[in-house]
């Protein structure tokens, strides 16, 4: 990463980025929403350099250009370039120089200010970080696993749910975990994104004490994000198992550790970026859905490593630099979830859960459209 | 409302096309001050984003009331700066125009918006109407076909079909006055068939660089796509054979593109020429035939040693086939700087062997490297022969030589009776002062006609 500065000038700007592999439509979620070049990955590429040889000078705008990016890593698909694997870094090491240099917007300084004193990006008090799980039982050293349930599950009303959905399907299946409740802290994907290095650095030195000090061997997290930071983030750990929950659930079914019965529903899968692009998992998701009685999975267009991003990464879930507007990149998705014929929006992740149930509410398709979490058809369906 | 300053003129936009489609702040200024190319930048004072004809037309009234510049920009993928809005005032950036508004499968044509990319049309045809394609230049997916035509571009289907230009079946223009006004059939009829039967009125705005007016809206015809693709690598030292060959293989009327390529490195293809035939077919029978007509058009090469085709491995094969290639796109990468920049001059096709020395002559001039690609255009009618120059944007002294190259390159292209390409300012200036000067004057008088307060695009075309 302290390399970017003499790299960076490497990108030709040729647009790739702003694609799918088949070109079909925008697929660089902050491109669609401004469709100023200045938003697309190889503008914001050039604006970075432009700063860093003192072309232009830092302003709110071009903050708000910078952080516009969800790090969904299209562009990193789709680039041409022998340093694709590199511009995600490289939009994250200028974040880390803007950041250092107290150069960012008021809603990105509260939002790491509130993670500092509260352990959440919502402010809320450190000591309501278990309120949803009553009746859960915290981790000890002989159980199996670790249920990491990031900040979105433990906060925010729709993650809880799906905490709480995944907590009994683990219980049905009679999977040996626990949880850290209030001594969780938040894992810090969304801080190491943002740019805020020593935050992020605290928060894993902190979050790995605990492994330490409780013997984790296998964690599994409900959040792609959380899923992302420990096992790529922090450093590597060969005692450590990550799992994201959809890997452990396919696992348990395929055990035939749960029984499902017929759950007759159309239904579209959408990729979440920290799932998919960030660490290739495409199939566990799908074979848990595929393996429901009475099914009917129907793709979207844009799918898989081409999948389009609800625009809730590196923050935005809470910051939502790409909101308020009908070309948001989560209205446009549930837009195209609605065009599939699809009943149901099945998500993998709370902030997509609630980047794209906020816009199914916003866009008026509460009757034609729901959006649940693999976990919840697999509860309906294991009853 | 009564426009008298700059904050009238912000505010005005705004009410054309909505304040979030409206920016005047540094950030944006400075990225349409240039394209991916080396020429100088230059700010606008604006960056509008319009969404239909009807705001085109104001901005533009607007404009001329304010005698204020406009550029209208569609991928800035020419590298020449074409769009660079050299005496500032408002560039329009056209890409949120992108949608299909009609396909005539039987009469085999398509009318879409100006910002219409060029990936965005193939999915679209790929997906709809899978037995029909336009022709595909090799430039980003992200470039615009309106801007491919406007500067007379070449693609997949040149050789079979000429010019990118010439496959317009119909136009609509906002005028520099800000007149709406439709060329071709379209003008007479509900349907964008052709040009013929009128006066061609297409001719004052191909070519011109948004000089003359902008285009709005697009006829472009549709070809058969056939089922199956391959590709054949035909490869010679002597780049003296290079207009016999595409002279015998065009005569066998049985290619979709004929490209010829070179460059030094790896090393396994210094020295040679690479001549990459595509053929199409429906069967397997059909392709079959065309390989065997290729292959005995250029036997005779084969029995005197002088050329033979090359093994082409299956990675290559996919790349060769690729549409838009991103080869040339990976040109920008190979001094790991960031850009690359190519005079692409036209020239007759027996002039190749000539343009090739000048090629290997003027990079060891100036101590840079290069990649070359020809597209031959129409039955051997002529060649578009590209002098690529990969360059480091990070590096001054780099840029230095590969500007120079590129002053040469022009002068050279000239020289030997070519034309360049989709020139910059300054090649501008040097086909202008070799042009007859009665054209020249024809072209003043076009443009002073059509563009009273000189507010389109200033700078190109643009006569001493």
């Amino acid at each position: 990463m302290q390399a970017y500065a003499e790299q960076i000038h490497r990108c030709f700007r040729c647009g790739y980025c702003k694609f799918p592999s088949n070109y079909t439509e925008i697929n660089c979620p902050s491109y669609s929403r401004f469709r100023f070049e200045t938003y697309s990955t190889g503008g914001r590429l050039w604006l970075i350099w432009a700063w860093l040889k003192k072309e232009i000078e830092w302003s709110e705008h071009l903050a708000e250009i910078i952080f516009s990016c969800v790090t969904c890593r299209n562009c990193v698909e789709q680039c041409p370039m022998k340093f694709s694997d590199d511009i995600v870094d490289w939009i994250v090491a200028a974040r880390r120089d803007m950041v250092e240099k107290g150069l960012t917007l008021p809603h990105i300084r509260d939002f790491l200010n509130n993670i500092i004193k509260h352990g959440n990006p919502w402010g809320t008090p450190r000591s309501k970080r278990d309120a949803w799980a009553e009746g859960i039982k915290l981790y000890k050293p002989d159980d199996e696993y670790l249920f990491y349930v990031g900040c979105a599950g433990s906060y925010e009303e729709r993650g809880q749910r799906m905490a709480k959905t995944i907590a009994e399907l683990l219980d049905k299946a009679e999977v040996s975990f626990g949880i850290l409740g209030t001594e969780e802290n938040c894992d810090g994907n969304e801080v190491y994104m943002l740019g805020e290095m020593g935050l992020f650095q605290e928060l894993a030195k902190k979050n790995i004490q605990k492994f330490k000090e409780l013997d984790v061997k296998k964690i599994v997290t409900l959040s792609p994000h959380g899923y992302n930071s420990i096992k790529n983030k922090y450093p590597k750990s060969r005692d450590l198992k990550i799992f994201h929950y959809t890997q452990l659930l396919l696992e348990i079914i395929q055990q035939g550790n749960l029984k499902l019965s017929e759950l007759k529903a159309k239904i579209t899968y959408h990729d979440p970026c920290f799932l998919g692009r960030h660490n290739g998992i495409y199939d566990a998701p799908r074979e848990i859905l595929k393996s429901i009685p009475g099914i009917e999975l129907i793709e979207m267009e844009r799918t898989r490593e081409n999948s389009f991003c609800c625009g809730g990464g590196s923050g935005n879930f809470v910051i939502d630099l790409l909101g308020k507007s009908k070309d948001s990149p989560s209205r446009i998705r549930v837009r195209e979830a609605h065009e599939t014929g699809a009943e149901i929006l099945v998500v993998a992740c709370p902030s997509c859960m609630a980047m794209l149930e906020d816009a199914v509410k916003d866009d008026g398709l509460e009757d034609e459209l729901a959006v649940k979490d693999i976990s919840e058809l697999v509860k309906k369906s294991a009853k | 409302m009564e426009v008298i300053g700059m904050d009238d003129i912000y505010k005005s936009l705004v009410e054309i096309v909505g304040e979030e489609y409206v920016s005047n702040r540094r950030e944006e200024l400075y990225i349409y001050s240039q394209d991916p190319g080396m020429m100088e930048p230059h700010e606008p004072d604006y960056v509008v984003m319009p969404k239909t004809t009807e705001e085109i037309q104001k901005t533009v009234k607007l404009a001329n009331k304010m005698k204020m510049p406009i550029v209208p920009v569609g991928g800035s993928m020419s590298l020449s700066g074409l769009v660079i809005p050299h005496h500032g005032g408002i560039v329009l950036d056209l890409k949120r125009m992108d949608n299909v508004l009609q396909v005539n499968r039987k009469s085999r044509h398509v009318v879409i918006e100006a910002g219409m990319t060029q990936g965005k049309l193939k999915a679209y045809l790929e997906r709809k109407h899978p037995d029909l394609r336009h022709s595909i230049p090799d430039s980003p997916p992200s470039s615009t076909i309106v801007g491919n035509i406007v500067i007379h571009g070449q693609g997949r289907l040149t050789q079979q079909y000429g010019f990118n230009s010439d496959m317009v079946t119909g136009l609509e223009v906002v005028l520099p006055t800000g007149e709406a006004c439709k060329i071709g059939t379209c003008s007479v009829t509900p349907y964008w068939f052709a040009l013929a039967p009128l006066p061609d009125l297409a001719g004052l705005f191909l070519g011109w660089f948004g000089t003359t007016g902008i285009i709005t809206k697009l006829g472009l015809k549709l070809y058969p796509k056939k089922k199956l693709r391959d590709a054949e690598v035909f490869v010679i030292e002597d780049p003296n054979l290079v207009p016999d060959i595409i002279f015998k293989l065009t005569h066998t009327e049985m290619t979709e593109d004929i490209v010829v390529s070179a460059q030094p490195y790896p090393l396994i293809f210094k020295d040679i020429i690479s001549i990459i035939i595509l053929i199409t077919g429906d069967s397997e029978e059909e392709l079959e035939f065309k390989r065997r007509m290729i292959w005995d058009a250029l036997r005779t090469y084969i029995n005197s040693n002088e050329g033979g085709f090359s093994m082409v491995p299956p990675d290559m094969k996919q790349n060769l086939l690729k549409m838009p290639s991103d080869d040339t796109t990976k040109l920008a990468d190979v001094m790991k700087g960031g850009g690359f920049e190519y005079a692409g001059p036209i020239i007759p096709i027996e002039k190749y062997p000539q343009a090739y020395k000048k090629l290997l002559e003027l990079t060891s001039k100036h101590g840079i490297t290069f990649g070359h690609a020809g597209r031959v255009i129409g039955r051997s009618h002529c060649i578009m022969f590209s002098f690529a120059y990969p360059f480091n944007r990070a590096d001054p002294d780099n840029l230095k030589r590969t500007k120079k190259a590129l002053h040469d390159t022009n002068i050279a292209s000239l020289d030997i009776g070519g034309v360049p390409w989709k020139p910059e300012v300054p090649a501008q200036k040097m086909i202008m002062k070799k042009m007859d000067k009665n054209t020249l004057d024809l072209m003043k008088r076009v443009k002073r006609l059509l563009d009273p307060n000189d507010i389109m695009n200033p700078g190109n075309w643009e006569a001493e």
